[in-house]
């Protein structure tokens, strides 16, 4: 029986970093939650054989399951009836499974239901689930949304909804509305507030992923007569209350069993999550920055999945008398694919491992102050997460295009036809790079981390750390890589022009993305050699793209945006 | 209204893989190449006590398996998936057991229970694909079964229907409790093992795997009590030793032989009725189909 965690030694490798220590031991602050709950652990140990064990029935149910319903749930897709949603018949068998097994409210804690695992193991287990069924991924994965009513909610509210997500009910964010996609300031989603202190909701919301979900979380203007971002409040919306109907769903072209839909609001109850006004200022943005880690999670299951079908491809289709693995034109484009889903995974988990870090200090902090040097961690780790996200989503979401694009490539005419997996998994991989923040719009999340010199700083201490020996020439290259940045950066800045640094932010965050997944890959090389490979194949191409990024910011003037120009 | 069900499981190598080496010189299973696993049909059983389990609250699911101690593994994996508990019945003394000896033994143990309700186990075994352990422990205890089930359609404190899967249909049945049912692999897949509870019975330890534990384990297993897996000998369910094991068991393997499968040349037939029905009656006559 195929199971997709232990037939990946890689997860493991990534799910036994040193930090995960720390990690943990916060996380269960200290192991006292063993004295109130049987299933809490008693130390180190026995939490990471926990997140082991789980991950080995999240892969059993991701190798069989969930992948073999992939084909069908693709071809059948969810209808809508009466306005409700109606899922795939192999999805309804997916969900029931994922609830039977436990997983869903994975990350919240015990006295809700939850399974208090750091956010580390539950990112991988997206990134298994993406793997088997891309679509699949984003119905599981919104119970992230949990994550923001646990964090801005208040305690009735998180005492009422987050049990019913761990017992297996959807979520779903109503952020998106015809006239306002990657522009939410101008959502305008009408909530009015009744005598009784509810609020109803009135209008329409489009593209709305798993719209016809259990408990909604809503972005509505609740501030009459305003038009920008401050007149708008987050709401949660439960589908018992009734109010909100679906209209249609989109026929999408990849990651079809997850229902994309169009939302009629008429007069729907909803309550206030946290306090008006900062529905998108503050919540949306921590929404999006879980979801973004999300999608670099799918997109890394997406990259495994495009890989492995591109490698059993090659290695069985035999050609001109031998199998097509053993041409170089087909064994460099493997060679790269693995060394970017290597790369992209590092890159992952580091940024989960950020993320773990100030959350679990920001949850701390809730229950008694942070000392000095707590505090101080918690902004650290906050800003290296908040750095690292949209390069993780943007770059990987990416890769894993280019990777499905390479599989499909490498199956040759028949990758064309609809007899291999490798069409859906192309097909899945295109939305990646455009949902919760399109590619463009992380590099303007990213572009300041370049400016400010977060990503160089943090490329010193990648530099400065402990490596095997026989990976010091690698180390070299990304030292003169990191020089070639530095260069850049400087010509581009020093002009102090916002249109040119625009322009030319894509390929400073791409420069900085390629040293760090290189510094990453020889940090993992060092701790196993499985690694290396990537790691030198990867470090080989991130030269050259480096090399060519800076040469074509050396070989440009300002002046010449003029000619992009629309 | 709650029961107390007693799910008959059995660690199995997994015969689903076999390799050359799958069988000794002897003709017995090579158990150590081949790795055990928890035999599928006693899964879909479990899967039915687990139902009628999750619809009468207080009804508790209680796994007999006789076995090598290792077979401890198959009661923590129910437990995982919703079982209460579970007995090791294992003893020396029990090795060799044909379905006969097997069946008396397992008897004995469910005696040494006493209080239940109902018995389920998979149909059979695919180590040895009898059949018969199921319906002789129904024998041995005087009441009822009902083999070939799909579904347990309905439990009352009286009787159980259900619902058979059989070679021409379906049969729906009702048999008063208390019963043993033996399910098929056509019923419902067993619901996958669940997150919380695996941490919380990862722990459960036999008694013999217990005294291997470090102290601070064996603390744990003092603690909670759900932890401990008891494993029973044939004295303590006291079974007749002339009963039991090789003595207790008439059937002995005589002899065993590889067979090796080899394909004949294909043979191709025209595209018409007559031919096709000329073929049909062939693989008739030879058994093929039908």
């Amino acid at each position: 029986m195929a199971n997709f965690y232990t037939d990946n030694p890689d997860l493991k490798h990534h799910l036994n970093h040193p930090l995960m220590q720390k990690i943990v031991a916060l996380k269960e602050r200290d192991y006292t939650d063993a004295e109130k709950y049987d299933y809490a652990p008693l130390d180190f140990e026995d939490a990471m054989d926990s997140y082991d064990k789980v991950l080995e029935v999240v892969g059993e149910i991701c190798g069989t399951t969930i992948s073999d319903n992939a084909e069908d749930v693709d071809h059948q897709g969810p209808r809508v009836v009466d306005g409700r949603v109606e899922y795939a018949d192999g999805t309804k068998q997916n969900l029931d499974l994922c609830r039977k097994a436990g997983l869903m409210g994975m990350s919240m804690p015990r006295r809700l239901g939850g399974l208090n695992f750091p956010i580390t193991p539950y990112i991988m287990a997206a990134d298994i689930v993406s793997r088997a069924d891309t679509g699949f991924e984003n119905l599981w994965g919104l119970q992230d949304c949990a994550e923001t009513i646990y964090e801005f909610a208040d305690e009735d509210q998180k005492q009422r909804f987050i049990p019913r997500v761990c017992q297996g009910e959807t979520m779903s964010m109503d952020l998106t509305e015809p006239d306002a996609g990657s522009d939410l300031q101008s959502v305008m989603l009408k909530a009015t507030e009744q005598p009784d202190g509810t609020w109803r909701l009135n209008g329409v919301k489009r593209f709305i992923t798993n719209g016809d979900s259990d408990i909604h979380l809503v972005l509505a203007r609740s501030e009459e007569g305003t038009r920008d971002g401050r007149g708008l409040s987050m709401f949660i919306y439960d589908k018992r209350d009734g109010g909100v109907t679906v209209r249609r769903i989109e026929n999408k072209m990849g990651i079809k069993g997850s229902p994309t839909c169009e939302l009629v609001y008429k007069n729907a109850k909803a309550e206030l999550c946290g306090s008006r006004r900062l529905g998108l200022i503050k919540y949306v943005m921590a929404l999006m920055n879980g979801a973004r880690l999300g999608i670099a999670a799918q997109s890394v299951g997406v990259s495994e999945r495009a890989y492995r079908e591109a490698l059993e491809y090659a290695k069985d289709r035999k050609q001109f008398g031998k199998a097509i693995i053993e041409f170089p034109a087909v064994f460099e484009m493997l060679a790269v694919m693995k060394a970017k889903l290597d790369a992209s995974r590092a890159l992952l988990y580091e940024t989960s491992r950020f993320v773990d870090m100030y959350k679990i200090y920001e949850d701390i902090a809730k229950e008694r102050s942070l000392t000095a040097d707590e505090r101080k961690e918690m902004k650290f780790y906050s800003k290296l997460a908040d750095a690292l996200t949209p390069m993780a989503k943007g770059m990987g979401s990416e890769y894993c295009n280019q990777n499905a694009y390479d599989c499909i490539q490498i199956h040759g005419g028949s990758g064309f036809m609809k007899d291999y997996a490798c069409e859906r998994v192309y097909r899945d991989a295109r939305i990646t790079s455009i949902y919760e923040g399109t590619t463009q719009l992380q590099v303007v999340a990213a572009i300041r981390h370049v400016s400010t010199g977060t990503y160089l700083s943090m490329i010193r201490d990648y530099e400065s750390q402990t490596i095997a020996e026989n990976l010091e020439p690698l180390r070299e290259t990304l030292k003169a890589m990191t020089a070639k940045y530095e260069t850049s950066v400087a010509k581009v800045l020093e002009v102090k022009d916002s249109t040119y640094t625009d322009f030319m932010a894509r390929r400073m965050v791409e420069m900085a993305g390629n040293i760090i997944m290189g510094y990453l890959l020889l940090i993992d090389a060092s701790r196993s050699d499985e690694f290396t490979r990537s790691a030198e194949v990867y470090v080989k191409l991130g030269e050259a793209e480096v090399a060519k990024h800076a040469d074509f910011i050396n070989n440009f003037t300002p002046a010449q945006v003029e000619l992009y120009k629309a | 209204m709650s029961y107390n069900i007693i799910v008959l499981a059995k660690q199995v190598p997994d015969t689903r893989n076999v390799g050359k080496d799958a069988m000794k010189a002897d003709g017995t299973i090579n158990r150590a190449a081949l790795p055990a696993i928890f035999n599928p049909e006693d899964l879909n059983a479990l899967e039915q006590a687990l139902r009628i389990k999750d619809a009468n609250p207080g009804t508790t699911v209680t796994i007999l398996t006789m076995g090598l101690p290792r077979a401890a593994e198959v009661i923590r994996e129910a437990m995982y998936r919703g079982a209460d508990g579970g007995i090791v019945l294992t003893d020396r003394v029990l090795g060799g057991a044909d379905t006969l000896a097997t069946s008396y033994s397992l008897a004995c143990a469910v005696k040494k229970i006493g209080n239940y309700d109902l018995i389920v186990g998979g149909r059979q075994a695919i180590d040895g694909d009898t059949a018969q352990v199921g319906p002789q422990i129904a024998e041995k205890l005087g009441i009822p079964q009902v083999t070939y089930a799909e579904e347990i359609l309905d439990i009352t404190p009286e009787k159980i229907t259900v619902k058979r899967r059989l070679e021409n249909g379906v049969e729906t049945l009702r048999a008063p409790l208390p019963c043993v049912v033996t399910v098929n692999g056509s019923a419902a897949d067993c619901r996958p093992r669940n997150a919380m509870r695996l941490q919380k019975y990862k722990y459960a330890a036999s008694t013999s795997e217990k005294e291997k534990l470090s102290d601070d384990r064996k603390a744990l297993l003092e603690k909670r009590e759900y932890l401990n897996i008891p494993e029973w000998s044939a004295a303590f369910v006291e079974a007749d030793p002339e009963q039991i094991g090789m003595p207790g068991s008439p059937t002995k393997v005589k002899a065993i032989e590889n067979v090796v499968f080899t394909a004949k040349e294909s043979r191709a037939i025209d595209n018409n009725d007559e031919q096709i029905e000329q073929l049909i009656q062939e693989l008739i006559a030879n058994h093929t189909i039908g």
